[in-house]
């Protein structure tokens, strides 16, 4: 076991556990955004950096300071570790610069985006980007593309996460994308128009954290902030068959797997629960779903009234309630 | 003259053959090492020696040697970078193509040392005629019993290959060599685990440049004491030197560590002063790299000492005044060189050579390009000259591998010491861009 103190909040954690997950076993506000770390996939993380942060002390045995910011998804602990993170000024610019970055290229287009509403990015400049942008250059732009039926591919707004590539490497049997290119001319692709054909291929939607592989039977169809999550389960002989629905009334939208605060899936879904089972009467509905991230999502949730969600500065004065005092 | 460890024969007609190699010496320290000496004796050697890497970074070779994991039952790695590509370097290539034998030799004592038995040298995709050289070389050296099985009769087998990268610069960022040699896309890996511990083939892993392990053989034939006696201080033995711009003679030059910069350029053993007679406006002493430096600075550190050619003398002064060694690119600009135009021309490479993997680099090298771009083409505004700071200070520091840093250096110290320059640039849209036009003003005042 190793005790880490992170933003003055004292954790105890197994050894080899990262940084990242150390602040995530505290919660709340001091845990750094990750935008490419991803639980279940192997490999994933380091790569985004907006979850840099100071290590001021590396252990009780060799208590120097780590010379650079590091990314706290992929360092693991040390006994004695001291770990600076909201409360570190240094950390805080080097985050919104890179933000700043991850938003050049970005065609900011959250207003025609499915993803909008349920996005790290946007969350993200939310809390740490600025008003006005210092970039005048044209932004770098490409062609939509179709990977089958099924997902659709905006290049445009890609992060280069990797998230699902190591999806495909590790959770279905032949990858057919990959990163082509290299530098900011790095691009998602099959090299030659490929479809993406695999049970399980539906999972990169829900891995992307951005809006640049979305669900085609749910584009466009509503906003994500007014559709009610429901939890419901069917016997699938493929997966296991437990997802969130997302409708309207009695018309399902849409169909993704469970995820937790930091939108890391619990279970991975099936192509055949994600894409077709599109009607109330394949699902066993197990009740409201309670959604933990701080996102517009769980700012209008009809189960429980939320109050002040971080994430949103300025919410209405209408929309914030007062939780019932226990 | 000072003394010759790398360059001593490697003028001599048919060096690159066995035979007359070992006519000159050649291979006196394998069997010198193997027969005669353990394993750890040999990396004693080199600790003893001083030797630092000289693909750059500077980092004591014996030290990262003793830092190779040693686990039972799973090989060890020995791998040469010559993966040798960044702007203003050249001095890898030369020496493998006139002496191939030399690194061979120093590839078999060195993974002797390490307990390697199987080698690598990863090679440069452009310099495909070199890898023959080496091919043809390695071959020789399997027929004569000193690679593969049982070498010189000693009971230690070694395999040695030459693979070639694909004509990425990133890939010489240790790391990113070891994923492309196995076969992956080159994006360098996150560290820890550091390659001494998990590297090539998930198995521990040494990567030298190509000048270090060629060292190795002559502390081994004269002991590392020896060795140590060559060069001033902790920069110890000789280097080689890449000279290139606007100098008399440029060419590969191996100096003994502590020739006065002023030396280098002025004298005739090296670069034999500035071509045509002209001024010395700035010097970038170790590679695109690392932060470029204005005459005055370039000949005495801050301080007012007298700059000499060794990581800490370079150095001196950290990046407010000073600059890096590094690989040993020493590239040398004349007054009639614009400054704005030459940084432009390295960030259009960093953008170009940027592998993608994270956020700050991929967009920040971009970035910096198109505001260098608008800059020396009469585009940019006052605000800009700020904003090239801010950037190199975002990317700088945060990203995976070193290629941030290397983007951001000579962005940011073109600026801390040329900034009128850029001024003029921006002031003076027309007059700027006119053929041939340079600044001159901060270069008067310099000698003044």
């Amino acid at each position: 076991m190793a005790k880490i103190t992170f933003d003055g909040i004292e954790v105890e954690v197994e050894d080899g556990t990262t940084i990242l997950q150390a602040a995530r076993k505290i919660g709340g506000d001091v845990v750094p955004p990750a935008m490419c770390f991803y639980t279940p996939l192997k490999g994933s993380g380091g790569k985004c950096r907006v979850c840099l942060v100071k290590v001021t002390q590396g252990s009780a045995r060799d208590p120097r300071p780590m010379p650079k910011l590091v990314a706290s998804c992929i360092t693991p602990v040390q006994d004695g570790m001291v770990v600076e993170n909201t409360t570190n000024e240094e950390v805080l610019n080097a985050r919104k610069g890179i933000v700043e970055m991850l938003l050049i290229n970005h065609p900011l287009d959250c207003p025609v985006c499915d993803q909008a509403g349920e996005c790290d990015l946007q969350n993200l400049s939310y809390e740490h980007g600025v008003s006005a942008t210092r970039y005048e250059e044209p932004r770098r732009t490409f062609d939509r593309v179709d990977l089958g039926p099924y997902i659709q591919l905006h290049m445009t707004r890609c992060i280069l996460c990797y998230r699902c590539v190591y999806t495909a490497d590790q959770i279905t049997e032949k990858r057919v994308h990959g990163v082509l290119g290299r530098g900011d001319a790095a691009e998602i692709g099959t090299y030659i128009e490929n479809v993406i054909d695999n049970d399980f291929s539906g999972n990169v939607i829900d891995v992307c954290p951005v809006g640049a592989l979305t669900d085609k039977t749910w584009r466009f169809k509503n906003r994500v902030w007014f559709t009610k999550p429901l939890n419901a389960h069917r016997d699938c002989p493929t997966c296991s068959g437990k997802v969130t629905l997302w409708g309207r009334g009695d018309t399902v939208l849409r169909v993704t797997a469970r995820k937790d605060e930091y939108a890391e899936v619990e279970e991975f879904i099936c192509n055949t629960c994600r894409f077709d089972k599109k009607e109330m009467t394949d699902w066993t509905i197990e009740g409201p779903r309670h959604i933990d991230r701080g996102s517009v999502i769980s700012a209008n949730h009809y189960e429980l009234p939320v109050v002040n969600v971080p994430i949103v500065p300025n919410l209405p004065k209408s929309t914030v309630k007062k939780m019932p005092t226990e | 003259m000072g003394i010759k460890i790398l360059t001593e024969h490697i003028n001599v007609p048919g060096i690159e053959t066995l035979e007359v190699y070992r006519k000159h010496g050649g291979y006196r320290s394998v069997e010198k090492a193997l027969k005669t000496m353990t394993p750890d004796e040999v990396v004693e050697e080199v600790k003893t020696s001083g030797l630092r890497g000289r693909g750059g970074a500077g980092f004591p070779a014996g030290m990262k040697w003793s830092f190779l994991a040693k686990p039972e039952g799973v090989p060890r790695y020995l791998v040469c970078n010559a993966d040798e590509s960044e702007p203003g370097t050249f001095k890898d290539r030369v020496f493998m193509e006139k002496n191939p034998h030399a690194l061979i030799e120093g590839m078999i004592t060195s993974s002797y040392a390490l307990g390697a038995n199987t080698s690598y040298i990863y090679i440069r995709g452009e310099l495909l005629f070199v890898l023959r050289i080496l091919e043809k070389a390695i071959a020789e050296a399997y027929a004569a019993g000193l690679l593969g099985k049982n070498i010189l009769g000693s009971g230690y087998d070694l395999d040695l290959h030459v693979a070639p990268g694909g004509g990425a610069y990133i890939c010489g960022e240790e790391t990113a060599l070891l994923e492309s040699l196995e076969g992956k896309r080159g994006n360098p890996r996150n560290k820890p685990p550091f390659p001494a511990v998990k590297g090539l083939f998930q198995s521990p892993t040494v990567v030298n440049n190509v000048e270090t392990i060629a060292s190795v053989p002559w502390i081994v034939n004269n002991t590392g004491a020896e060795y140590a006696k060559i060069g001033i201080g902790r920069s110890t033995g000789t280097k080689l030197i890449s000279a290139s711009g606007n100098i008399n003679r440029p060419g590969v030059y191996e100096i003994e560590l502590g020739v006065p910069v002023e030396e280098f350029i002025y004298s005739d053993e090296y670069c034999g002063g500035i071509w045509k007679g002209k001024q010395l406006k700035a010097v970038v002493p170790g590679g695109s790299s690392v932060p470029i430096l204005p005459a005055d600075l370039i000949m005495k550190t801050a301080a007012g000492e007298q700059r000499l050619m060794t990581y800490e003398s370079l150095s001196d002064g950290g990046f407010v005044s000073g600059s890096m060694l590094g690989s040993g690119a020493f590239i040398v600009f004349d007054e009639d060189q614009c400054i704005v135009r030459n940084t432009w021309n390295y960030a259009r490479f960093y953008h170009h050579e940027s592998c993608g993997q994270c956020s700050p680099c991929r967009e920040g090298t971009g970035w910096m390009e198109r505001v260098l771009h608008r800059i020396e083409h009469g585009h940019g505004h006052q605000q800009d000259i700020d904003l090239l700071v801010s950037v190199a200070k975002q990317i700088e520091g945060n990203t995976i591998c070193p290629l941030g840093d290397a983007a951001a250096w000579p962005v940011a110290s073109a600026i801390r010491h040329f900034r009128e320059e850029f001024e003029w640039h921006i002031k003076h849209p027309q007059e700027a861009t006119a053929p041939g036009a340079v600044y001159r003003g901060q270069l008067a005042a310099a000698t003044v």
